[in-house]
């Protein structure tokens, strides 16, 4: 087998400096009716070819987003990544190392987190960010759970323009947890009143935008009344290149700002692994769960990097610690942290404004197309649109012709009356010639 | 008189006044200590309740209550300066003030002699 | 509690050991600087065409704040990702002995695979029926850790082991929930990873302790005398923390069952057993497979894993959403409870999406590659190697546990360096001048001064010799009394040791502008 190094011989020679007969004498606390005598019922060792034949076929039956034209977001993101990402992130130093716990032989990785926590603390307005977390789901309930610990309160109120599947997952930890979420009704125009569900029970409000529907959402207002009856604002974003040319949450008045990273330098990958964003103030610094990492100096003066605030996380405060978690998503903040870099702020403003065109030229081409309409009047990159018939099939009907065009609402949020909607998403990676087919097919769609 | 708990916290009795901190001896298995999570004022604590958290780079303890009182006052220096329970465990780098009842007994805690018999068995 | 695992966070100001340069470089060793210090916002590494200049649909929300994120060229980022690359130790570059946290080989194959554009570049949420592939990629990894496992049912979306946890001991308190019940005790050995007590915790369970026996073990008569009607579950590594199968496990498992509570196994050590033992045989209910240790995804710097959980047959129905149903031999995807059929209780969604995909796949083209009889050898070597470093170094290190075979990794304590001054960390950080990383240090926290070392499968018998040399004559060199080869160590690494106090008191976790030099000599 490619994989191991020892040889016959050395097995050997290796159980005679143990002293063992033969290699189940090291097994010998297994109970002997559970140990296996034979190999279980799996395929055998397989070579490189073999297994790219079968790997291959299984990735040739999907559909690869730049084969065609395609309109698909909802939380997850195509765009296009520079070349030098994937190389870099590829390098062996930076792939096949550990989490940094030694900081003298990991000042690569501690480095580029430093670097990694100020972009992010600097996209989203706030004075701090952590090292990642698993993706800006996870984040989201993380924020939740962090508010109710700052706040000593325990009702999150969320709002209806909330990703669904974000909002499931603070359900389901509220839920195990025995906290409670007020969450509004789903909010495609971005016309809830959410400042009456806000009152002095209230740990946190969380609100997305630009809205799980594309709606850019003034944070202002919820800010002022969160403050006033001692909440804090949870502000949620799934699409990171939006903060390229929108306000950030920071300058809003949120306090906690957690987010979708998978935009710059991820793929899509079928939904994972991605990394979440997590922002928030200085003074909530120990209350914020997940690895963080901190400037100092080595003994003979040299600036260094650590990781560090560390009493917050389960190694050491066990059934205490903010948070269970145990990772960040190292390699890809490294690739989030490699693309924002090349792009800087002119890169990142630049891309965030072809975005914006790119969307409202698709925009004007979907509201041309008859019996649809478009929802929102103030989005960024993603909106709503409205059609005449049932959007799931009219999403497969696309997809027939060859055209991937976006999430039936009813998809996330089954039974709510939404199932005239899709959420439609337009990248840098769309041409005329793609918004083109895709206006014309759904135009022959709706025809029949 | 100043008294020790099995888990090397301190007390000495003023009056209505009971001042709390850790051991020299606490302070110095936890390495140094970079932060201290203190109680808000008012708050009443029972007897053996968390009234603290100490932290060092590798290491968090609570600190509990030896008797029971009410928060007065908190070492607000620890703040800035939480080498401070490192430097002088037993006097500048104090934790909270507790208001208790006149007459509390804390004779059954340990004087120092007994904790510093009781130190060397560990 | 007095918490008495501190130790020693500043070490003393030093001379430097190197010779003096301009640069500070120390040839291939490059100071390099951050990009906020070598960036400038108006520079940009990637071109892009002109903007139409259409009239913005932003409402009243176009940002008016500046950002200030410097970027760098192609050529300048490159170099700048490159020479950062090259302060890290990798197990691409030695052997990685950090024991419960498996460093083994990362096989380039499982890069390619991942990066397949059928998968790379697939959406999480376009139509079901443009990712049939993607969807046999989670059934048939699914299906190899079902067979691995032994059990009959797999949770695929946890994004890593303690994710896993959670979903794991989720399940447990919606089958509780199920039966009228309200139990909300967790027993965890003290020996336990920080996870299991924080998981508990999260779900608003409480925990309590469970000695460890002398030899390292879990007694299966305290764990009985701690059962009753209020516990939820116990959590038990198994092989466990000190590197030892339990012995009782199945005389556990059953006093767990008879008082009617759950058996969660911490899956973190199961690359040691893998095609040796099945968990499902064991009387397991549910457990989290590390797919970056067990079946070898890359570490990434700490993150990105992967974190599936197998469910008995007791805990099957209560998998949460998405998840995939085999019907008629082809994998269905439930994405919502409305998909799910009578008897499926799905208790909720842990993320967004399916999970870790370009990690399923990784795996998968590992176990493809592995085979039934490769991942056997694996466990076996893996196995072998622990047992190899431990007799090779039992006459001058210190065994806590000397009455069990260790299984993949074996666990010393410090009592050999008992009178020399030399602490664990000290011998941790010579081993880093002697050009490999360190064992896992400190934990489990049963030991005292533990270095808990892994060799893992991937090494050559010519390197586990040169690495058991090498503790050779650390220890045999903190025995003579050279003590500054341990204090001052490491010399010879891109930084010394670190001021953690410092980083800690006063955390600074972002670069700031600095202050003009005129201002602040003004304020001073």
């Amino acid at each position: 087998m490619r994989y191991h190094p020892l040889t016959p011989e050395d097995r050997e020679d290796m159980l005679a400096r143990i002293g063992a007969d033969r290699i189940d004498d090291l097994f010998s606390d297994v109970p002997a009716d559970k140990l296996l005598a034979g190999l279980v019922d799996l395929p055998l060792t397989k070579g490189e070819l073999e297994v790219e034949r079968i790997l291959g076929r299984m990735a040739g039956r999907n559909v690869a987003a730049s084969s065609v034209p395609f309109f698909v977001g909802a939380g997850a993101y195509k765009h296009h990544v520079p070349a030098t990402v994937d190389h870099l992130i590829q390098r062996s130093e930076f792939l096949t190392s550990y989490t940094p716990y030694q900081p003298e032989i990991t000042q690569g990785t501690l480095h580029y987190l430093f670097e990694f926590q100020t972009q992010v603390a600097h996209l989203t307005g706030m004075e701090v960010a952590n090292a990642s977390m698993y993706d800006g789901s996870t984040a989201t309930g993380e924020a939740v759970l962090m508010a109710h610990r700052l706040t000593r309160r325990n009702k999150a109120v969320v709002s209806g323009g909330l990703h669904p599947h974000y909002r499931a997952v603070v359900e389901t930890l509220s839920d195990m947890a025995g906290d409670t979420v007020a969450a509004l009704q789903p909010d495609p125009a971005g016309t809830e009143d959410i400042l009456a569900a806000i009152d002095g029970t209230t740990s946190c409000v969380v609100v997305q935008s630009p809205s799980f529907y594309g709606q850019l959402i003034d944070l202002r207002l919820i800010a002022e009344k969160c403050h006033a009856v001692g909440a804090l604002l949870v502000a949620v974003f799934t699409e990171v290149v939006s903060l390229g040319l929108i306000e950030p949450p920071g300058a809003q008045g949120a306090d906690i700002v957690v987010g979708e990273g998978q935009s710059l330098g991820n793929p899509l990958g079928f939904g994972g692994p991605y990394v979440g964003l997590l922002a928030t103030r200085q003074k909530f610094v120990r209350q914020m769960p997940g690895r963080v990492c901190g400037e100092t100096v080595d003994v003979e003066g040299r600036r260094g990097f650590v990781l560090t605030l560390s009493t917050r996380e389960q190694h050491i405060r066990r059934d205490k610690a903010t948070s269970n978690i145990c990772t960040n998503s190292g390699l890809c903040c490294l690739a989030f942290t490699i693309h924002m870099t090349l792009l800087g702020e002119k890169g990142l403003r630049r891309l965030a404004q072809l975005n914006h065109e790119a969307a409202v030229k698709l925009a004007d081409r979907l509201a041309g197309v008859p019996g649809v309409s478009v929802l929102n009047d103030a989005f960024f990159n993603e909106f709503t649109i409205r059609v005449p018939r049932d959007a799931s099939a009219v999403v497969e009907a696309l997809a027939v012709k060859g055209v991937l065009g976006g999430v039936p609402v009813s998809r996330l949020e089954p039974d709510r009356g939404l199932d005239d909607l899709i959420v439609v998403a337009a990248t840098e990676v769309n041409t005329d010639d793609d918004r083109a087919a895709f206006a014309a097919a759904l135009a022959e769609t709706l025809r029949i | 008189m100043t008294r020790y708990t099995t888990d090397h916290e301190w007390i000495r009795i003023d009056g209505n006044v009971a001042t709390v901190g850790i051991s020299s001896y606490a302070q110095a298995q936890l390495g140094d200590v970079v932060f201290v999570d203190l109680p808000d004022i008012g708050k009443a604590i029972g007897k053996g309740a968390e009234a603290a958290v100490v932290e060092s780079v590798k290491a968090a303890s609570e600190v509990y209550a030896p008797i029971a009182g009410t928060v007065l006052e908190v070492n607000a220096e620890l703040a800035a300066n939480p080498a401070l329970v490192n430097e002088d465990p037993e006097s500048a780098g104090w934790f909270v003030k507790l208001h208790v009842p006149q007459g509390t007994s804390t004779d059954d805690l340990m004087d120092e002699g007994q904790y510093k018999t009781f130190v060397d068995t560990l | 509690m007095l918490n008495d695992q501190g130790r020693p966070t500043r070490a003393a100001e030093t001379e430097t050991s190197a010779p003096w340069t301009f640069t500070g470089n120390r040839a291939l060793s490059i100071e390099e600087p951050l990009l906020f210090e070598i960036g400038r916002p108006e520079v940009t590494g990637v071109d892009f065409p002109e903007p139409d200049g259409l009239a913005p649909r932003l409402g009243r929300h176009q940002r008016t704040t500046p950002i200030d994120l410097p970027g760098l060229t192609e050529p300048e980022a490159v170099r700048h990702y490159v020479r950062l690359s090259r302060a890290n130790y990798a197990i691409d570059t030695g052997l990685y002995p950090l024991g419960s946290c498996t460093m083994k080989h990362n096989p380039r194959l499982n890069e390619k695979m991942a990066r397949l554009p059928g998968f790379s570049d697939a959406h999480p949420l376009q139509p079901v029926s443009t990712v049939p592939g993607a969807i046999d990629v989670i059934a048939e990894l699914g299906r190899w850790l079902c067979v691995l496992t032994g059990m009959p049912a797999v949770a695929m979306s946890p994004k890593a082991g303690a994710h896993g946890e959670l979903c794991g001991m989720m399940a447990i308190k919606a089958a509780i929930r199920a039966r009228g019940e309200t139990r909300n005790v967790v027993l965890v050995p003290e020996s336990a990873h920080g996870t299991n007590p924080a998981t508990a915790a999260l779900i608003g369970m409480s925990v309590r302790e469970v000695p460890a026996r002398a030899d390292g073990t879990v007694d299966v008569e305290a764990v009985k005398a701690m059962l009753g009607p209020d516990v939820a579950a116990i959590m038990l590594t198994n092989p466990n923390t000190c590197g030892l199968f339990e012995p009782e496990v199945v005389a556990i498992a059953e006093a767990v069952h008879a008082a009617g509570a759950y058996f969660y196994a911490d899956g973190a050590n199961f690359n040691a057993i893998v095609g040796k033992v099945r968990p499902g045989d064991l009387g397991v209910d549910a457990m989290h497979i590390n797919l970056h240790k067990t079946f070898s995804t890359p570490h990434g710097g700490g993150g990105p894993g992967a974190g599936p959980v197998v469910l008995s047959e007791r805990l099957a129905a209560f998998a949460p959403l998405p998840f995939v149903r085999m019907e008629a031999g082809v994998p269905v995807l439930v994405e919502t409870t409305g998909d799910a059929k009578a008897g499926e209780l799905p208790f909720g969604r842990l993320t967004a999406f399916h999970g870790q995909m370009g990690m399923f796949t990784r795996a998968l083209a590992y176990m493809l590659s592995h085979g039934a009889d490769g991942m056997r050898q694996a466990s076996e070597d893996a196995v072998l190697s622990a047992n190899y470093v431990r007799a090779a170094l039992a006459d001058l290190f210190t065994l806590p546990f000397p009455d069990h075979p260790s299984m993949h990794e074996v666990l010393f304590d410090d009592r050999f360096l008992a009178d020399t001054g030399v602490t664990t960390l000290d011998f941790a950080k010579a081993m880093i001048d002697e050009g490999f990383h360190p064992m896992t240090m400190y934990f489990p926290l049963v030991v005292h001064g533990a270095m808990l070392i892994e060799p893992t499968e991937s090494e050559s018998k010519a390197s586990l010799d040169l690495f058991i040399a090498t503790l050779r004559d650390l220890a045999l060199s903190a025995q003579r009394g050279e003590t500054a080869r341990f204090t001052e160590a490491p010399r010879f690494a891109p930084r010394r040791r670190l001021d953690e106090t410092r980083a800690a008191r006063s955390p600074k976790l972002k670069w700031t502008r600095p202050v003009p030099v005129t201002v602040r000599e003004a304020a001073e």
